[in-house]
């Protein structure tokens, strides 16, 4: 095969490993922001205002048809241009936390419509206030089928997170592209790359769906 | 400048980026349709060998990310003596990163086809290739089309990455408008518009306009 060199894989191995973690940070981070604003998105959209409805449903729609990397453009570089200034760190966060709360907020969605609605009637019958209904009774029920794709999203912002490159985030991509033009060398920085992402995500990919049999069959269990 | 005076200026950057993007987009959704079809059909098949090719590919791609891909298409692939110029890494990256991703869908769709289609397929005598090709596949088409229509606009998103290996596409020129002006609502905002005016009154209605010309062909509309 070509000149893999084995002594300057090792050599960068260490700095790889180490934007390796930062990658996850981000994906970490990123995740729960996503996670909590996609609630706030999910749950905007069952208020009786019509109006605040239809603003957050077109909101997400639109979130989830443009790309994110024109996303992580617009919030990095509008900011400062109203004397906002973000880093870039920040700027990237809010950016993915943003773009996967949007498809958050539809797994949500899906979950909350998944309940019955004999529920809702029982929880309004033994006068239970609406916050109660949501947090004894309803999201208890909505959360197992969501979460498999809750799942499935931690994996896809986990493999967005290159993108964040382009803002000077120092995650895997951006190391790998520094080396690569330290060195003038692409091979190794960008197939080791590529075999950590894969190191990461099949794992996970595999644990999640064990994860989902496995509540699958519990839940039918205790039914 | 008031934005209006900046459209005038800039709006040819912002249509050359934006046809060079809809034949990224064209090219990628082909490339995508024939990966996942054959990896789908290849992934169903009686060899294990044949399988293993498709579940290799399917992991590959889905577990790595559209920009690393790209990257090492553009950068790494050249090593191994196989050069081609931006653009076809571009479209050929982006199809195959998201056929990966239709291969399930296929999958899914064609198993959902009634066991007794199947049956009755074999009991008309018809050879393997004609019950796909008569009897399975259209009715898998129907079921494909809804989850296809999601996956279309993943393929959109995705090729604004190939501004990243300098394709000069919408996202490419953005960027050159935002660095020559520094007027980054305005470069940024206007491409989010075209971006979204392009999935959500070209993309998302053509599907939907397939969907029901399908369900009427094969009687279920």
């Amino acid at each position: 095969m070509l000149d893999w060199k084995l002594d300057f894989t090792w050599e960068i191995l260490p700095r790889l490993l180490a934007a390796a973690g930062n990658t996850m940070l981000a994906a970490g981070g990123g995740y729960v922001v996503a996670v909590v604003l996609g609630l706030v998105f999910a749950l905007a959209q069952r208020t009786p205002s019509r109006l605040l409805t239809f603003v957050v449903r077109e909101l997400v729609e639109f979130i989830r048809s443009t790309p994110l990397l024109l996303q992580i453009f617009f919030i990095y570089y509008v900011g400062p241009q109203f004397g906002l200034r973000l880093s870039p760190w920040s700027a990237g966060l809010i950016a993915i936390g943003l773009h996967y709360a949007a498809y958050l907020s539809e797994v949500y969605r899906g979950g909350i419509e998944s309940v019955p609605k004999g529920q809702w009637e029982a929880a309004r019958a033994i006068n239970l206030s609406t916050a109660k209904t949501y947090r004894r009774i309803i999201i208890p029920q909505a959360l197992p089928p969501a979460l498999a794709g809750m799942g499935n999203y931690l994996v896809g912002i986990f493999k967005d997170t290159p993108m964040l490159s382009v803002i000077g985030v120092a995650e895997l991509m951006h190391a790998a592209n520094s080396i690569g033009a330290e060195n003038f060398r692409y091979l190794e920085p960008y197939t080791i790359v590529g075999l950590i992402f894969l190191a990461i995500s099949l794992p996970t990919a595999w644990l999640l769906r064990r994860f989902e049999t496995a509540l699958r069959r519990n839940m039918g269990l205790t039914r | 400048m008031p934005y209006l005076e900046f459209l005038e200026t800039y709006s040819g950057r912002f249509l050359d980026g934006t046809l060079i993007t809809l034949g990224q987009f064209g090219l990628a959704v082909v490339v995508a349709v024939i990966a996942a079809l054959v990896s789908g059909l290849m992934k169903m098949a009686r060899f294990k060998a044949v399988r293993g090719i498709a579940v290799v590919y399917i992991e590959i791609f889905r577990g790595t990310s559209l920009l690393v891909q790209l990257y090492w298409f553009y950068f790494v692939l050249p090593l191994f003596g196989i050069t081609m110029d931006k653009f076809t890494v571009g479209f050929l990256t982006v199809g195959l990163c998201y056929g990966a991703y239709g291969a399930e869908l296929v999958r899914g769709a064609i198993q959902s086809v009634p066991r007794g289609q199947w049956e009755a397929a074999l009991a008309l005598n018809m050879s393997t290739a004609q019950r796909m090709r008569r009897v399975i596949l259209p009715q898998a088409l129907v079921a494909i089309l809804p989850p296809w229509g999601n996956l279309m606009i993943e393929i959109l998103k995705g090729t604004a990455l190939v501004a990243l290996i300098s394709v000069a596409d919408l996202m490419f020129e953005t960027r050159q408008i935002n660095n020559n002006t520094y007027l980054s609502a305005q470069a940024f905002g206007t491409a989010l518009i075209i971006y979204y005016i392009f999935a959500r009154f070209m993309v998302t209605p053509i599907m939907r306009w397939l969907e029901r010309v399908m369900a009427r062909k094969i009687g279920r509309a």
